[in-house]
């Protein structure tokens, strides 16, 4: 819905153009759509629209395609990184990058990342860390948090049982493939402001051909973690960033 | 009276009423209305318009892209 500018006024924040007008099938609050737009600010600001392809994972973010007005591909099951890889390689000029959850690139998928980010190809990894499996109903995923209760750890995750959470940033920052990872969030103006920074950063890495770049994002799952959207951005911030911490890893 | 004079709309069809743009308000402007929209939800409306600045921290985290926001240019620049 377009909406018409008063006269004195001047607009200072409006619907990104390549974010269709399909409603999200998104829980309310969910950070996808969040991170969804930023993607689309970062692709029209450096101009890309008719040059990227997005590969989009399995997961709640599977219809991605739907939401963003640019050419994707569907990847099976954790493989986004792979397919991505093969695009790029025919395409070298185009700017490919992969859009996972924890589930997809931590759990299924995480043999083809670390392979990806090792061969160092020249794509982008935006990465949504979310702590659970929030699609299939809030279960526990690699990266679920120690102690934290879910609808398979119900009196919280054991490490003795499950092992402790999975750090992919941290891990992949030690490949020399890897030119760019960081760790953002999209819970309040200012860090909105900073992934987007971070996106940019990570697209023009890919388009410089530098190496691989992921960008990690610390996500919520109001429905999967039983919050409203504000409480769970507040639970976020008290648990998953201490786990998690923001910012750059490794920028090279 | 803020010193400089913003406008938001909401694409109420479109909104979710999650309420993270309430939240995001440093102004509090924003609130749930009690009606609800198609889908049943309560969706976020200019309650005080009179505090907004036009500073777009509601659009900026709002998942759904529904805020649209607007702020009036300086008298020399109108």
């Amino acid at each position: 819905m377009a909406q018409e500018c008063m006269a004195g006024e001047q607009v200072v924040y409006a619907k990104n153009r390549l974010v269709t007008d399909n409603v999200m099938h998104y829980c309310p609050g969910c950070s996808h759509g969040t991170i969804h737009k930023i993607i689309g600010e970062v692709i029209t600001e450096l101009g890309l629209e008719d040059n990227c392809i997005g590969v989009s994972p399995v997961g709640c973010s599977v219809l991605a395609y739907n939401y963003l007005d640019i050419d994707w591909a569907e990847s099976a099951h954790g493989r986004a990184c792979a397919v991505a890889t093969g695009i790029k390689r025919v395409y070298p000029d185009k700017m490919v990058f992969t859009y996972q959850g924890d589930g997809d690139l931590a759990a299924i998928g995480t043999g083809e990342t670390i392979h990806a980010c090792n061969r160092g190809e020249n794509i982008t990894v935006i990465y949504v860390n979310n702590a659970i499996y929030g699609m299939t109903g809030g279960q526990m995923s690699p990266t679920t948090l120690t102690g934290m209760v879910t609808a398979t750890s119900p009196r919280g995750r054991d490490v003795n049982l499950h092992g402790y959470p999975y750090k992919i940033g941290d891990m992949v920052a030690m490949l020399d493939g890897v030119c760019y990872v960081t760790r953002q969030a999209v819970n309040s103006p200012a860090n909105v402001r900073k992934a987007k920074k971070a996106v940019r950063t990570a697209f023009e890495n890919s388009m410089n051909r530098k190496g691989l770049s992921l960008v990690e994002f610390v996500a919520t799952c109001s429905s999967g973690w039983k919050l409203s959207p504000v409480d769970a951005n507040r639970w976020m911030e008290e648990n998953l960033i201490p786990a998690y911490p923001l910012g750059d890893i490794k920028n090279v | 009276m803020a010193a400089v004079k913003g406008r938001v709309v909401v694409d109420i069809e479109r909104c979710k009423g999650c309420a993270v743009c309430v939240a995001a308000c440093p102004f509090d402007v924003l609130a749930m209305a009690r009606e609800v929209n198609g889908k049943g939800y309560h969706f976020s409306f200019m309650a005080r318009p009179e505090n907004c600045t036009g500073c777009a921290s509601c659009a900026l985290v709002c998942p759904d892209s529904c805020i649209t926001v607007f702020r009036q240019l300086k008298k020399q620049e109108a």
